[in-house]
């Protein structure tokens, strides 16, 4: 051996011990796990689907992996579509997803889950804001009508008289407005353009929508690229999870005679004015959300999230987990974590009820 | 197989076995590109021909793939060539200097720190460039609008946020901007020292020299390392995904909100929510790009075998 | 190369006169660099002074004078010499502003969350403050380690037969072409290829750490072919030529003069390489998924990585987004000490491998 190769082997042998004196132990926090379990539950679980889920969910894997410290539970929040489509084929076990399962989908799961029903069930119900960036003008109020109007591109500066209208106590500025929507496909665009279908009476053309179907004016991606979007313009207006307007304006919507605020509070109360979609399995709560409702203090622009998993698994433990999962992720502390930790509206304690009985179908 | 002999051992003496597994594991390896590539293909084929011939009510953007796909081409086109025009003249002047005229020193310290950028994940620089470039701008967009706006490229109405396609473009061009310069500036140091000192002895100026001695003999790595960016600039997702406010539409007004989407951009952003024969359609837009790259770089291969007499290994 | 350019003194010298007839005429030395310091001195107040952004042109102008001098008192080869100068200087500040605000902004946002905390915890169990990017760290390690071993030889060795073996050949024109195209596949195609290649061995909703080195080695080759035959081109004939004489057989010669001629520049593509695919995002999320804890496994489960879990603290940060987002700078930044690492290493590598010349 010469100089040089010994010199090579030198530098390759420390660049291995590198890499395997690094990789020998594990995170600092993870090395109390595995002790002593106070459950017995055990493995993983793997999940996968939506990213507005996804904060929330982290939520919940620090409650359940705590309580089950020889349990990790992973979820990719590669969207609702590819979350339903791999559990559907059955690469994982639960499926987090913006919209419940469409009568095809449905008859792939009977399959997926060896001839038993779905459990699909919300778990996360976020208000959507109105947000906007309006120097000098505080507390917005807005009908649906101007809203419509305003999203649709028909009102296009902030003195226009239907805001003025909504506002009479408001010093309205004759600058344009710049609506800004999701570039990306979302549940949120969804539930949005759902709502304006539903309310605005015509101003808004479009139907609701996963894809935001005007051509042209502002388009950011994910909420957090809206809410930027939102900052950095004057004049803009646009939609995102409330829990992430930070500090910007959000507009009170009128619902019947009164404007309500995007709280937690009053989103959580449009679940009880929900009807559950018919003519479907007992196990599978789809909501219909009742967005022409007025009834006082209800906000009824949110958006529902769902948990998809089987009644029966071909492996027991993994039924077990799932049940587990979901049990607490509908529990009064499971709701509670996701509203600290990412805004969600808590769901209420007769909605859990129903819930939870759905969840203890499976096996 | 047994037919190639090298051409460059005339000699009779008979081929050596060290020689024969050198060889043999350079064509396995240039055969496995070959293979990944096939696969690569097949795979885009094979997925995205559902998705070419869906009829516009089986896809969620409601139109036949032509006139889906079509804004979509424009839109990388005009993005990654607006990105290139500014990228590398810049990329060689910067080169340039750190390979000629910059002293020694600060040249290695100048390349490493130009390296290092070519790592910095796309996410970044998305994220600078909604927060920091497109802010900058919006008062240069509205200048360009009331200055200039009777050119069709300027004619507004600028953009209240800076997210357009030009800030896109630029964002782009400082993605690829360390890959171009990174590969120019190796190539610029590896003239022949003796070619440089020959003009320089002739009594030409430095830059006289650079034209002479630097610039044939580098032609064909300053477009290879072209490619590479335009490669970049065209298959990049998330930073123009984030910074671009993409509509959809065929518009050559680069200051507006208004802008096309690009096909990797609009993959991102509608990937994640697809389902049934609408993934189709954006695995069969994926493959629009890759035939795109194929003429791009057929069309600068023709460029560059016209060149080829400079090459130090012809 | 600086000393080249000055005019050597030679010990006889005759007297100014002459010596200014047999030169020409020429700008005294102070002037370009005087100029030179009064333009970086306006361009800095420029930048980080009061006054405003547009003192940058002014300070350009300043830098001006010196071709136009020049063009008056040294004539038009001269003074288009110094534009040059300016302009190829002028490119290099250009390109420092946005070059310069990005690592700015990555380093002083991602610098104050940077402890032995971020280090040495992963995700797990942690909502809201601290927790760390072990598990990412290790990760994007193991993953990009990964495609680089797969990636190199075959990259490398494809350079080597397109160079050494395939000239004129129809096979190596195919290559050479098809390594250009694939440098065109985007990211997420490199992604799902990589996933549907997988479901066929695995199964569906396969996650494993080595199916992101194979997505990440797809858009990698391109770059290290490409890179390493450009600079096996550059290795003169005459060496090749030289050792052929010598008796030595053609592969001898690749591997002890071709490769060690060439090694600089291939350590560079490799690394530029490495850089290239190090911060991907989507095809690892597709491949790779996202999980909190630490995996050491490249064959089984879900792995995170720094670009994965940066793209989603960005993008769901919970709330208050506050910690998420720091933690997202944090491992951009950490992103950024990798890559600088990797190419000291690389800078070290080809300073004792490379055989020693005039550079």
């Amino acid at each position: 051996m010469n100089r040089k190769s010994m010199r090579k082997a030198a530098a390759l042998g420390a660049g291995a011990a590198l890499v395997f004196g690094l990789s020998a132990c594990g995170a600092e926090n993870e090395a109390g796990d595995g002790g002593e379990s106070s459950s017995d539950l055990s493995g993983t679980l793997n999940g996968a689907g939506a990213s507005s889920q996804q904060a929330a969910v982290s939520a919940w894997q620090q409650g359940f992996q705590t309580a089950n410290s020889d349990v990790t539970v992973n979820y990719d929040p590669i969207g609702s579509g590819g979350g339903r489509e791999q559990f559907l084929e059955g690469g994982t076990s639960f499926a987090g997803s913006d919209a419940y399962l469409d009568d095809d989908e449905l008859t792939q799961a009977k399959e997926r889950c060896n001839d038993s029903d779905v459990v699909s069930i919300p778990v996360y119900v976020s208000p959507i804001a109105v947000i906007y960036n309006l120097p000098g003008v505080e507390d917005l109020q807005l009908s649906p009508q101007t809203i419509g109007a305003i999203f649709e591109g028909t009102i296009t500066t902030w003195n226009d008289p239907a805001i003025a209208e909504d506002n009479p106590d408001a010093e309205l500025p004759d600058s344009p407005i710049t609506p800004v929507h999701r570039s990306d496909d979302s549940g949120t665009t969804e539930n949005f353009t759902e709502y304006l279908e539903a309310t605005s009476e015509g101003s808004w053309t479009a139907g609701a929508v996963e894809t935001w179907p005007i051509q042209g004016g502002e388009a950011a991606n994910g909420t957090s690229g809206v809410v930027a979007a939102v900052e950095s313009g004057e004049g803009t207006i646009g939609y995102a999870d409330a829990s992430q307007a930070g500090d910007l304006g959000k507009v009170a919507v009128k619902v019947g005679e009164e404007y309500v605020a995007p709280t937690e509070e009053a989103a959580a109360r449009v679940l009880d004015t929900a009807e559950q979609v018919e003519g479907r399995a007992e196990t599978d709560i789809a909501l219909h959300i009742d967005r022409t409702t007025t009834e006082s203090g209800v906000y009824p622009i949110v958006l529902a999230s769902y948990q998809i998993a089987c009644q029966t698994y071909e492996d027991s433990a993994e039924a077990e987990l799932v049940k587990a999962w979901l049990t607490y992720v509908v529990s009064e502390d499971g709701q509670q974590a996701a509203a600290e930790s990412a805004g969600s509206a808590p769901l209420s304690d007769d909605f859990r009820e129903k819930v939870q009985a759905a969840i203890d179908t499976i096996s | 197989m047994t037919s190639i002999q090298s051409t460059a051992r005339k000699r009779s003496t008979p081929t050596r076995p060290g020689d024969r597994i050198f060889r043999g594991t350079s064509v396995a390896a240039a055969l496995t590109i070959l293979a990944t590539l096939a696969g690569v293909a097949l795979f885009l084929t094979v997925e995205g021909i559902p998705g070419v011939l869906a009829s516009p009510d089986e896809v969620k953007h409601g139109t036949t793939f032509i006139d889906y796909v079509v804004p979509l081409v424009f839109g990388t086109l005009l993005a990654a060539v607006l990105a290139l025009a500014m990228a590398i003249p810049v990329a060689i002047g910067v080169a340039l200097y750190i390979s000629h005229y910059a002293p020694r020193r600060l040249a290695a310290t100048l390349g490493y720190v130009i390296d290092l950028l070519a790592a910095v994940p796309s996410v970044v620089y998305g994220v600078w460039g909604i927060s920091f470039l497109a802010t900058a701008l919006v008062p240069v967009y509205g200048w360009l609008e009331r200055t200039l706006g009777f050119i069709p490229l300027f004619a507004g109405p600028a953009s209240a946020t800076g997210r357009t396609i030009l800030t896109a473009s630029i964002v782009l061009a400082v993605m690829v901007l360390p890959v171009i310069t990174a590969l120019c500036r190796e190539i610029f140091l590896q003239t022949p020292r003796l070619h440089e000192e020959a003009a320089l002895a002739l009594g030409a100026t430095r830059w006289e020299m650079a034209k002479l001695a630097i610039f044939p003999y580098a032609r064909s790595g300053i477009i290879s390392a072209s490619m590479l960016g335009l490669g970049r600039a065209l298959g990049e997702t998330m930073a123009v995904a984030m910074v671009l406010s993409a509509s959809g539409v065929i518009t050559v007004n680069l200051i507006s909100s208004t802008n096309p989407s690009t096909i990797a951009a609009n993959i991102a952003l509608t990937f994640n929510e697809a389902t049934g024969l609408t993934v189709n359609a954006l695995i069969a837009s994926g493959l629009v790009l890759f035939l795109l790259t194929f003429l791009v770089n057929f069309a600068a291969r023709a460029i560059v075998e016209r060149r080829k007499d400079f090459s130090g290994a012809n | 190369m600086t000393s080249t350019m000055q005019s050597p003194t030679s010990s006889p010298t005759p007297s100014p006169e002459i010596a200014q007839s047999l030169r020409g005429r020429s700008l005294p030395t102070w002037a370009p660099k005087a100029f030179g310091a009064a333009a970086v001195a306006l361009a800095l107040v420029g930048v980080f002074g009061p006054v405003g952004f547009w003192l940058v042109f002014v300070a350009w102008l300043v830098a001006a004078v010196i071709p136009l001098w020049s063009m008056i008192v040294e004539g038009r080869r001269k003074a288009t010499d110094r534009f040059v100068t300016l302009l190829v200087t002028t490119a290099f500040v250009i390109a420092l502003f946005p070059l310069g605000s990005i690592l700015t902004t990555v380093v002083s946002r991602g610098a104050p969350v940077l402890g032995s905390e971020f280090f040495t915890y992963s995700m797990r169990n942690i909502v809201g403050e601290g927790g760390g990017i072990y598990h990412a760290l290790m990760g994007t390690l193991l993953i990009t380690a990964a495609a680089a071993a797969i990636s190199v030889p075959i990259g490398l060795f494809t350079a080597i037969y397109l160079i050494e073996y395939g000239e004129g050949k129809r096979l190596a024109r195919w290559i050479r072409f098809l390594v250009d195209v694939m440098t065109g596949i985007p990211s997420i195609v490199a992604g799902l290829f990589a996933y549907a290649l997988f479901v066929i061995f695995f199964g569906p909703g396969v996650r494993m750490g080595i199916g992101g080195a194979v997505a990440l080695s797809v858009l990698m080759i391109p770059v290290v072919v490409r890179s390493c035959e450009e600079m096996l081109k550059l290795v003169p004939n005459e060496l090749r030529e030289a050792s052929y004489a010598l008796g030595v057989p053609k592969w001898r010669t690749i591997v002890k003069v071709v490769l060690p001629t060439a090694l600089a520049g291939i350590v560079t593509g490799v690394t530029l390489a490495v850089a290239r695919v190090i911060g991907e995002t989507a095809p690892l999320l597709i491949i790779a998924g996202l999980t909190d804890s630490v995996n050491f496994n490249l064959f089984d489960g879900r792995m995170a990585t720094l670009p994965v879990f940066t793209y989603f603290s960005i993008i769901t940060p919970g709330v208050p987004p506050g910690p998420s987002i720091e933690r997202a700078w944090g491992a951009a930044l950490v992103l950024l000490i990798i890559v600088m690492l990797l190419n000291l290493a690389a800078r070290l590598v080809s300073y004792f491998f490379s055989p020693k010349g005039e550079r």
